[in-house]
């Protein structure tokens, strides 16, 4: 496979907007940094993100996805996350099956004051996905102008 | 064996969990053997979780429970000390090795006063 | 075509020291869609929300699309400037641009560029934004308190106070709940009934509100601020309006063992009774399982005895439905049934009590009238032993008990070993205790004063059997600290039998959707931040039903329920958040999907005509969004397998089109 080195991942996080929205505000807040690659999407909760989301990011181009989410018992709609849960349970098995790198697809805990946790989760995230290098394999190049 | 596959063993053999134990003494209060063990069973379960099992096997306390199974039925906590301590005898035995018991050689050494459960007990815990 | 307007703020310093605002502004001009882009210092500031007001009715936007800071700092300021200037609140967007972008980027070109797809993921989700409108509600200004003990007093005290009208159901014939049973209260030891009572004469008599005792909820419907309640009045075969509570009937009552649940079953009542003095209200019961007349057929004495002409035995179960907007649980707890817990002996001898048993033998309105007597042979106990933890704190996979603390059992022990030891100090009083657990304000201070002012002997360690034997009880058990076995004596055995929630509360809580844990206390909407509020809008949780509590924290938090209650009832209104779940009824097949994973129980069916082909109707069954209950989580859009339900503000095309706009 050729490498540009130029080349940099596509990150589609969705993030809930009690929990982990608030966190990335946070670690904002806190100046600590983040590579640019990372697009934050607001949805009101975990359970929101339908798997569609997710097959359309990658159709479009997205090299990872990550979903953040309030701790599990910390929602603020009680049960969201573990919906969500399960759902991207069951999606991403789907999704590895498809030859989606398990590695491009996560869910992560973080709640309104983990801003650190945040900025690390990203950085580690981006650095697993830059690993892995583009993802074409759901790419639908009629999309691309 | 090395000290943390020790309490792995024993905890696998016994079913039990010493960590959930929540040191309330309940098992010792209601153990009808406390005065002939130099450790008594709250003692072992924490002995066991602290890996201090060499000198719990080589205490004579652990022979002289009845394997009665009161702290067993009593242990709010399910960490069921009678099966911690049988797990203990069970590994000092098959550690010493060369103790087995051939089926043939059981019906010399029955005597009236054996109870069932002792032959059945030691079917388990002498075969390798 | 939307006529999109975008902003796009300095923050001073903050945003554009790291991000090209300028070049920003010109990139999204060119956006589809986009009439106008500007930057300013700050768009927050008055002049920064002129500016936009001015440009929305000069350039008749119908979108605005702001790069700023944090939605979540500044979204609701921008939504009431965009409709002061007759906007749609719900046509605005923030692209965050500090918090995710120029606070966390140090180099501008790359911030720059991030801005940029910020921006346009904003412009392409107001291009398919629709102006939302929320819904308002009318709120029935009174209030329903389930339960009628300190909690449920407390809240309906509260709620009166402030003016609102407040019925409390109370499903014994009395209020007071469990605290009219106690003797005494820790860590003061001022008398229960003493503070106690004239709380539930205050109640009894206050205008505001209405006492419906011997009452049971049957159903529950509607939302908060119009909740719908059928109430089961059960026959108590006395007309409460009649009855002056004489008493004279219980005289009289030829049926005298009837064990008397008001003193723990140690001694007796009449089938016609007031459960004790000072009962609110004070009125006779017909206890229907026991009496003759209602049994046999022959008796009617205490008919033919009340002066008043209250008694009535054709009386019938009646049903009140009444309207509320809102509702308070405040169902309380119950000590657990020790009959599993053998190697006490508590089913094998009398002597062998739980505390709150206890606590009726200490009690001056108890059977023996306060002096401390065995239940057996009516002596006086010389060695008591105190068990604690008694089906607290168990392993989940344990047959019995609980796993929580109950909280309250170390500090009630300390009381009775302190008021055992004051009242009679020829008696030993050992305490075995696993943990002494006193956090509270003068908690530890009087556990520390029953050790060393009462010399009462705490064990550390756990009884293992208690064995009656020649009238006496043989106390096994462990001292762990001087790591030896102890037999004790003793004339009494008390337990600290666990709390747990009364059984009525579990399905209460399938009545009011109101979510439970798995021990079957109500769960809290957050538990650090609305602790007295239940998931369910417009349901609130006073007391021990929430958790194990003490009094004072019970009373406190039936003060925070109270006053939740009144910020709902002084409204007129309730302007709902329009980000709700909507159906497509086309689409809907009535799979009941959503319904299933809705948290609020928002969703109903409906059975609605749709035109079919030929000129025939069909009734098909299809989904129903209440928007005052639905909070908008969406779960429910995603388990849809027919795509049929979205939610407003946050659509899936919405989302799609984000999603889009940044992998482009």
């Amino acid at each position: 496979m050729q490498v540009d080195k130029n080349w940099t991942p596509t990150i589609v996080a969705f993030c809930c907007n009690w929990c982990s929205y608030a966190g990335a505000d946070l670690s904002g807040n806190n100046r600590l940094s983040y590579p640019a690659n990372v697009k934050i999407i607001r949805i009101p909760c975990s359970c929101r993100l339908n798997p569609m989301f997710i097959l359309r990011a990658f159709q479009r181009g997205a090299d990872g996805v990550i979903l953040c989410g309030c701790h599990p018992g910390d929602c603020h709609y009680t049960t969201g996350n573990y919906y969500a849960r399960r759902r991207m349970t069951l999606l991403f098995s789907m999704l590895d099956y498809l030859g989606i790198e398990k590695e491009r697809t996560r869910v992560e805990w973080v709640s309104a004051a983990e801003g650190a946790k945040f900025a690390a989760t990203m950085n580690e995230f981006v650095e697993a996905v830059t690993a892995l290098g583009e993802n074409k394999r759901l790419e639908d190049f009629r999309c691309k102008q | 064996m090395k000290t943390e596959d020790m309490i792995k063993e024993i905890t696998r053999i016994s079913g039990g969990n010493p960590a959930k134990c929540m040191k309330c003494g309940k098992c010792s209060g209601a153990c009808p053997a406390y005065d002939e063990m130099d450790y008594h069973p709250h003692q072992f379960v924490n002995m066991v979780l602290d890996g201090r099992i060499e000198e719990l096997a080589g205490s004579k306390g652990i022979w002289n429970c009845l394997s009665c199974f009161a702290c067993l039925e009593r242990c709010p906590r399910s960490v069921e000390p009678a099966r911690i301590i049988e797990a203990v005898r069970v590994v000092t035995l098959r550690k010493a090795g060369a103790n087995h018991l051939k089926p043939d050689d059981i019906p010399a050494r029955l005597d009236d006063d054996i109870p069932q459960q002792a032959i059945t007990s030691a079917m388990r815990k002498y075969a390798k | 075509m939307q006529r999109i307007g975008v902003f796009v703020c300095w923050c001073g310093s903050n945003i554009a020291a790291t991000v090209d605002v300028e070049a920003v502004a010109d990139a999204l001009s060119k956006e589809p869609g986009v009439v106008f882009a500007t930057n300013y210092q700050y768009m927050c500031s008055k002049s920064g929300q002129d500016m936009i007001r001015e440009k929305i009715k000069e350039l008749g936007l119908t979108g605005v699309v702001i790069c700023s800071c944090s939605p979540r700092m500044h979204e609701a300021t921008f939504r009431k400037t965009c409709e002061s200037a007759g906007l749609n609140p719900y046509m605005v967007e923030i692209a965050n641009i500090r918090e995710q972008v120029s606070w966390v980027h140090k180099d501008k070109a790359v911030g720059t560029e991030k801005a940029i797809i910020l921006g346009r993921a904003a412009i392409a989700k107001v291009q398919l934004n629709t102006p939302l409108i929320a819904g308002q509600t009318p709120v029935t200004k009174r209030a329903l308190v389930i339960g009628g003990g300190i909690a449920g007093i407390q809240t309906a005290l509260d709620i009166a106070d402030a003016g609102f009208p407040v019925d409390i159901v109370e499903k014994n014939p009395t209020i007071g709940g469990k605290m009219a049973q106690l003797d005494k209260t820790f860590p003061t030891l001022d008398c229960a009934a003493c503070i106690l009572t004239p709380k539930m004469v205050d109640a009894g008599q206050n205008e505001n509100i209405r006492i419906l005792s011997y009452s049971e909820i049957e159903d529950v419907k509607g939302y908060i601020g119009n909740f719908d309640v059928k109430i089961r009045r059960k026959a108590r075969y006395v007309d409460e309006e009649k009855c002056t509570g004489c008493g004279t009937c219980m005289e009289k009552c030829p049926m005298k063992k009837v064990p008397n649940e008001f003193n723990m079953g140690l001694d007796n009542r009449t089938a016609i009774y007031i459960p004790f003095a000072q009962a609110v209200p004070k009125v006779a019961t017909i206890d229907a399982n026991y009496c003759l007349k209602l049994n046999t057929g022959k008796c009617g004495i205490c008919s033919k005895v009340c002066l008043a002409d209250a008694v009535d035995y054709e009386q019938k179960d009646e049903i009140l439905e009444e309207k509320y907007g809102a509702i308070v649980v405040a169902t309380g707890f119950n000590p657990i049934s020790l009959e599993k817990f053998d190697e006490f002996a508590y089913s094998q001898s009398p002597d062998v009590v739980s505390s709150l048993e206890f606590e009726r033998l200490m009690n001056a309105a108890g059977p023996t009238g306060g002096t401390l007597l065995r239940p057996s042979d009516k002596t006086h106990p010389h060695t008591i032993v105190f068990v604690q933890c008694v089906g607290s704190r168990c392993d989940a996979s344990a047959e019995k008990g609980k796993e929580y603390c109950s909280k309250i059992c170390c500090m009630y022990t300390a009381k009775h070993a302190m008021l055992t030891r004051e009242k009679y100090p020829d008696t030993e009083v050992y305490v075995f205790y696993i943990d002494v657990r006193t956090p509270g304000k003068g908690f530890d201070e009087f556990y520390r004063r029953a050790v060393e002012q009462y010399n009462v002997h705490y064990i550390k360690g756990m009884v293992g059997k208690v064995v009656p034997e020649g009238g006496k009880l043989k106390v096994q058990a462990s001292d762990l600290l001087d790591n030896r076995q102890i037999h004790i004596d003793a004339d009494m055995v008390v337990l600290a039998a666990a709390i747990e929630p009364d059984k009525s509360a579990r399905p209460l809580a399938t009545k009011l959707t109101a979510s439970m844990d798995t021990n079957d206390f109500f769960t809290e909407a957050h538990p650090k931040l609305r602790p007295v509020e239940s998931p369910t809008a417009g349901i609130f949780l006073s007391g021990t039903c929430q958790g194990p509590k003490d009094i004072p924290e019970t009373v406190a938090q039936a003060g925070a329920a109270a006053s939740k209650v009144i910020s709902l009832l002084v409204k007129d209104n309730l302007v709902g958040n329009p980000c709700v779940a909507k159906p497509d009824e086309l689409m809907c097949n009535g799979c009941s999907s959503c319904e299933k994973v809705c948290p609020y129980g928002a969703i109903t069916y409906e059975d609605k005509p749709f035109r079919g082909p030929n000129r025939t109707t069909l009734i098909r069954r299809v989904a129903v969004v209440n928007p005052a209950v639905c909070q908008g989580c969406g779960a429910c859009t995603v388990a849809c397998p027919s795509g049929a339900m979205d939610l407003l503000g946050f659509s899936n095309r919405q989302i799609m089109a984000e999603v889009d706009a940044i992998c482009k």
